[in-house]
């Protein structure tokens, strides 16, 4: 078992276990505080991916931006949000949650059963792009290669994204904007 | 090295526990968090078959669109639950059920 696999299964295993706390937890802004802590191992999930430029971006613009417009909205939010978590019982699985753990669980059980059938090491494509050495080895540095695909042969979704992002942020300023009184 | 199958597992855990969230809670903010961990179960699909594309970094690229949509959207939703905060006092989406007039 080599180092890598070691740091993956560690990784993976912070990952799924910070992401059950923030799913299970009772306390608002702890599990806000947990999901910090999936998305920087998921940074690591990647980095093992050997995509660290996607790697970085996650940790800049989810750890930065995202969990802070979150937190911020919850503190803007107020004592009510509170309240409702409160009123729920101690147990770890209320009775009205029992559908949503069956439906989700049963939908784990059909993903996992389906990615054995897929059997992803031997696709066609992926052997083939093995064959063809067109699989990134882990001392490439890929940066470079991705700034000059993003100018050439994804140039129209980069400029559709920027469109889309000055068009949330137009709506997100609008929508947050005081009413008129008139 | 690692196989594909085991991140494709990680990946399906981690979109049934935002299934979940999404679910299973009153407040809008957890459940925008499960939105989140089954977004970034679909990215970490994305980087992982990515890993196989070289020369045109189809998955790393997306990826990186998929991030900067979720963040357009994460800005956008809490702008919402802002402003349904101020209109009903509470952000349980089971009891918001009327119009504005």
């Amino acid at each position: 078992m080599s180092l890598a696999q070691i740091m993956f299964y560690v990784m993976s295993f912070v990952m799924l276990a910070s992401a059950l706390f923030v799913a299970f937890t009772k306390n608002l802004v702890r599990s806000i505080f947990m999901f910090f802590i999936t998305l920087f191992a998921l940074a690591g999930l990647y980095v093992l991916a050997l995509a660290d430029f996607v790697a970085i971006t996650q940790i800049v613009i989810y750890v930065g931006g995202i969990l802070v417009l979150i937190l911020f909205a919850f503190m803007l939010s107020g004592k009510e949000t509170l309240n409702t978590i409160m009123q729920q019982r101690k147990q770890f699985i209320s009775l009205k949650n029992v559908p949503a753990f069956l439906f989700s669980a049963l939908f784990l059980i059909v993903l996992i059963n389906m990615i054995a059938k897929v059997d992803a090491n031997n696709l066609y494509w992926i052997k083939k792009s093995v064959a063809m050495k067109n699989n990134i080895q882990p001392d490439a540095a890929m940066t470079e290669n991705i700034g000059v695909n993003l100018m050439t042969n994804y140039l129209l979704p980069f400029e559709a994204v920027s469109i889309l992002l000055m068009i949330a942020l137009i709506g997100a300023a609008h929508l947050s904007r005081k009413e008129d009184s008139q | 090295m690692i196989s594909l199958t085991d991140f494709l597992v990680v990946s399906a855990a981690l979109f049934c526990i935002g299934l979940y969230m999404i679910i299973s809670k009153q407040n809008a903010i957890q459940i925008l968090i499960g939105i989140e961990l089954m977004l970034n179960a679909a990215i970490l699909n994305l980087v992982a078959f990515g890993k196989f594309d070289r020369f045109n970094n189809g998955g790393q690229m997306f990826a990186l669109f998929a991030i900067v949509l979720a963040a357009a959207t994460t800005a956008v939703a809490l702008a919402i639950i802002l402003n349904v905060y101020k209109q009903y006092k509470t952000i349980d989406p089971g009891k918001v059920d009327r119009l504005k007039d």
